[in-house]
């Protein structure tokens, strides 16, 4: 068992506070199954051993996830110098989860991997394309209308002349973190169809969060279609009830066409 | 925000990602800051290949900092094999030699070894220069502008804000 990274310090009354999909996350990316095919893919044994991989997620929010993989790099990609970066809408959570890395990374047993930084922007837009060997997205997926965008800008800073947030604001900064749109899937749709231009053409992999009500099987189907080559698995469930997974995590990758 | 993430950055807007003067920003009006970090020397040689030095360079003189060298060091410029530091303490401390060798012997020695091929390199003086500019040279305030569209992101506390507005609507 991999530890969990310590939140000690971020305040959940507008950051995403960890839950049962966070910890799916720390489960699925650590699983037997999950090391093998990312070691095999990026490890100091593969064919591409001489480059570190980039590890980007979007929406870190407290950051454990992230921090979960910088500190644990060596039990999951089989290397230790491994890039990661981070983006979220919310700016309390880029300073929250910059320092929930930044402590994982510091324990003093650890072998360190390179923490990049944490940016403020829209899922990876601000990324180079074709740049990202790992991609993470726990997204806000719950089906609830999407927040009103228009007062962004002022709910995320503190309010001039003052030194902590409004509860309107804060009320506003959670609505980001669960609310998904229609089918809970407008967020996590543009996330995907900018999938395909942001990951490294061959070794490219995303791991992406989907509950019930998404229908992740009409998603995975979608994905397969992308083209020649793309394939999307459930690496990972939590939650069974009568034969149903409440959330589940999937693998979207592009296997090496022959020739 | 660390020099090297400049690397991955490029323009949030989307027109902008086709053209070549999107990348990299260019620092204006920065505010740099060092924050010490444990040098990761393996990752320092791997990543060679990733950067994109001609760029880097540009944006290191940019920021009117210490030019990085015209062409990209190798990777073997990077490491040294290791003083006799070792060996030294072993004379200072022969029971403890004794007890680590005769385990060494016993136990079975691990299957892969991550770092086995480069047991005991030190960094040279290029590797904590480029440790230096890239990974604990930070800016802390400023904004990073895009050649192609003329966009100023806002750095912040060390934080870059790449929301631009209307763009979430
Ligand atoms: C369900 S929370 C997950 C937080 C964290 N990754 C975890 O697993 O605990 C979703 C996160 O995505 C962020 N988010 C929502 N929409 C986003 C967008 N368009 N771009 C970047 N981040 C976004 C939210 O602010 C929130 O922090
Ligand atoms: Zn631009």
């Amino acid at each position: 068992m991999l530890s969990t990274p310590s939140t000690a310090h971020v305040c959940f009354d507008r950051v995403y506070e960890p839950a049962e999909d966070s910890f799916l996350f720390l489960d699925t990316v650590s699983s037997a199954p999950e090391t093998a095919f990312l070691g095999d893919r990026f490890g100091q044994r593969s064919e591409q051993r001489r480059s570190p991989p980039l590890v980007v997620e979007v929406g870190v929010g407290s950051g454990v996830v992230l921090a979960f993989v910088a500190a644990n790099a060596p039990a999951i990609f089989g290397r230790h110098d491994v890039l990661c970066l981070g983006t979220d809408l919310n700016s309390f959570a880029c300073r929250a989860a910059a320092q929930t890395v930044q402590t994982a990374i510091k324990e003093p047993a650890r072998e360190p991997s390179v923490f990049l930084d944490v940016v403020n922007g829209d899922l990876a837009s601000c990324i180079r394309p074709h740049s990202v060997d790992v991609l993470i997205f726990n997204p806000p997926y719950v089906p609830a209308e999407l927040p009103d965008f228009s007062r962004h800008a002022d709910y995320n800073t503190l309010p001039p002349e003052s030194r902590s947030t409004t509860f309107e604001q804060d009320s506003y900064l959670l609505e980001l973190s669960y609310a998904g749109g229609d089918d809970g899937m407008v967020v996590t749709n543009r996330m995907l169809e900018q999938i395909p231009a942001m990951l490294h053409p061959t070794r490219g992999v995303a791991y992406l969060l989907l509950c019930a009500q998404n229908r992740p099987d009409a998603v995975k189907s979608r994905i397969r279609d992308w083209g020649p080559g793309w394939l999307a698995e459930t690496v990972g469930t939590s939650g069974r009830q009568a034969g149903w997974e409440k959330l589940q995590i999937i693998r979207i990758w592009r296997q090496e066409l022959a020739g | 925000m660390k020099l090297l993430t400049l690397n991955f950055l490029t323009c949030a807007l989307k027109p902008c990602k086709a053209s070549p003067l999107s990348f990299p920003l260019h620092p204006r009006d920065a505010e740099l800051e060092i924050v010490e970090s444990e040098l990761n020397l393996s990752f320092l040689r791997n990543i060679l290949p990733r950067l994109a030095w001609e760029e880097l360079r540009g944006v290191v003189r940019e920021l009117g900092l210490p030019d990085l060298p015209e062409i990209m060091p190798e990777a073997e410029a990077l490491g040294k094999a290791s003083s006799g530091k070792k060996t030294n303490e072993n004379a200072a401390n022969e029971n403890t030699i004794t007890t680590t060798t005769d385990e060494d012997e016993l136990s079975p020695k691990p299957e892969v070894q991550p770092e086995a091929e480069e047991p005991d390199l030190e960094p040279t003086q290029t590797a904590l220069d480029l440790h230096r500019l890239l990974l604990e040279t930070s800016l802390r305030a400023g904004s990073l502008v895009c050649g192609n569209c003329g966009h100023a992101y806002k750095v912040k506390e060390g934080v870059a804000n790449f929301l631009l507005p209307g763009h979430l609507v």
